[in-house]
């Protein structure tokens, strides 16, 4: 459930886009997540608190000072922009076992009482299981539920994106039945059909990737992101000058463990 | 993924749900009744069970639909830090069991008796006989992922939570810790400490730093005091023994001086042989000859 900070009245989200990530193959929907909170400098608003994800805390991974870097942050929080009519909520642990499914209900209640204009899911799927056509061209993808496809679907057709292949649900026996599959994508099948069942306006942005230094993928998601979205407008058309907008938070350091015992070598 | 040698490892997806677990919610699907009611009874097995003594509240027996006020809870996790409370808090004698959790996971099984080994597995409630608000809970076992919650619910669920501020002692592996230098050079044991927002009292040790975070049973109750607005702090200890050890229950000390504390502990000198006893207490039960 959501629960705004500090007891204050909870701010309203009609009309905003809410972004959020599925904990997904290489955790590229979260990393994203964070460069969009830490470069627009967002700030919290509110906790999703549930018993479908496993526990955790920290100090605030968005620190910039040495005041704000004594922050508690927990495990799945909302962060705001209403400058430009943006909620984000950021999933920090995996899914206490078989309760993901409670978790997309819960999620999908919330989306339908905060009345969002939109919904963005940033998310992954393994690039390992690409077919043959897949393996060329962009490893980015969307999908659309009925209920967006009429705001946005020609601004896809537009941009030149990739739509998200349907692959036979019997390969080999029956070609003709065609269903989506999102391997390693965490929730993200679920959410999408669960919506498309509700009429909840959400699109799906993923990258194809694999495990291991995710951070270029995260890179390469926000800016897909961006280019819908348009939230950092860079002067030239050059997409490198766009990249170096977007600001690490400090919680990404030591990503990959402690550093190296010196007699090791 | 490919190592520098050529071979092919299936690394374990960092996401949430993998494609296992959609094969189990497909066959979940097509669960016969005896299949839905093995899966009733095995969570039925995983329920937390919180039993309070009539002595918390003399006035009534009966505390399923009252709730009883609370000023401070203290809480120790692993044996380290109950092994510190018990001796350096518990000692003074003006404590009285109230209460204690009955669970079950794959991990432990909580035994119901008040009178403990360091070896047991237990999670016992202490009330102080001259301030009954002030609560201790002694948790020497492991709450598994899915029962976190309902530990949560049963036990902030009986407490009027006004004026309440929240205390806990736990430790970890010092392999846990990240740092930019190697946690070999670390001098451990050593203390780090994580507060909520509504927490404004100094805290004894230097905050923990990010990128580290805590997880399990603290992370839990920290997480439920920051989102209730409960003034909390968490005293983590980074140890580099996995056993019951007196260097890392003696690392917990600078607590003794917190707000929380410094009214409760009578008697230091007599807690260093208590200590003593009880880690000695511990290598005999340990010992695989007797």
């Amino acid at each position: 459930m959501f629960v705004p900070c500090g007891g204050s009245a909870p701010a309203s989200f009609e009309g905003f886009t809410l972004l959020l990530p599925a904990v997904s193959v290489g955790n590229v929907g979260q990393l994203a997540v964070d460069l969009l909170i830490s470069t627009f400098d967002m700030p919290k608003v509110g906790y999703f608190y549930t018993d479908c994800l496993v526990p955790m805390v920290g100090n605030n991974p968005y620190a910039t000072t040495e005041v704000n870097s004594t922050e508690l942050s927990i495990n799945a929080e909302v962060y705001s922009l209403p400058s430009k009519k943006l909620v984000v909520l950021q999933i920090r642990s995996p899914f206490v076992k078989n309760k993901y499914r409670l978790f997309c209900q819960t999620l999908l209640s919330w989306v339908k009482s905060s009345r969002c204009a939109k919904v963005i899911l940033l998310s992954s799927s393994h690039a390992y299981q690409r077919d043959d056509q897949q393996l060329h061209g962009t490893p980015l993808r969307y999908l659309l539920t009925p209920a967006i496809q009429k705001t946005a679907g020609d601004l896809m057709q537009r941009l030149n994106w990739k739509e998200m292949e349907k692959i036979a649900a019997y390969p080999g026996a029956n070609d003709a039945e065609m269903v989506l599959h999102i391997p390693g994508g965490g929730i993200t099948k679920l959410l999408f059909s669960e919506s498309c069942s509700n009429g909840i306006p959400m699109a799906v942005l993923l990258k194809f990737c694999s495990e291991g230094d995710n951070i270029p993928d995260a890179f390469s998601l926000v800016n897909y992101l961006n280019e819908w979205l348009q939230l950092i407008r860079s002067e030239s058309s050059d997409a490198k000058a766009t990249l170096l907008q977007w600001k690490i938070p400090r919680s990404w350091r030591l990503l990959f463990g402690s550093g190296l015992p010196p007699a090791l070598f | 993924m490919a190592t520098f040698f050529g071979e092919v490892l299936a690394v374990p997806s960092r996401a949430g749900v993998d494609d296992d677990e959609e094969a189990a919610l497909a066959l979940e699907r097509e669960e016969t009744p005896e299949d839905r009611e093995i899966r009733r009874e095995l969570e039925k097995k995983r329920e937390v069970h919180v039993l309070w003594s009539s002595k918390l509240n003399a006035s009534t027996g009966n505390f399923t639909d009252e709730q009883f006020p609370c000023s401070k809870f203290i809480m120790a996790i692993g044996h380290n830090s109950v092994a510190f409370l018990s001796s350096f808090v518990l000692n003074s004698g003006c404590w009285e069991a109230v209460g204690s959790v009955r669970l079950w996971n794959e991990w432990c099984r909580t035994s119901n008796t008040t009178s403990v080994l360091p070896t047991d597995t237990f999670c016992l409630f202490y009330k102080l006989i001259s301030d009954p608000t002030v609560l201790l809970c002694q948790c020497n076992c492991y709450v598994a992922e899915d029962q976190q919650f309902q530990w949560l619910e049963k036990v902030f669920g009986c407490m009027r939570e006004k004026d309440l501020q929240v205390t806990i002692l736990s430790t970890c592996p010092v392999t846990d810790y990240k740092t930019p230098e190697s946690t070999l050079t670390l001098p451990s044991p050593f203390l780090k400490a994580l507060k909520t927002k509504e927490y404004k009292e100094t805290v004894c040790c230097p905050l923990l730093e990010q990128p580290n975070i805590i997880k399990d049973l603290p992370a839990a109750v920290l997480s439920y005091c920051q989102v209730w607005q409960i003034p909390a702090v968490l005293y983590q200890c980074y140890t580099d023994v996995i056993k019951l050890d007196a260097v890392t229950i003696e690392a917990f000390k600078p607590v003794l001086s917190s707000k929380n504390l410094r009214n409760l502990v009578k008697d230091v000198s007599k807690s260093a042989e208590i200590l003593k006893k009880l880690v000695a207490t511990n290598e005999i039960c340990n010992n695989i000859y007797t």
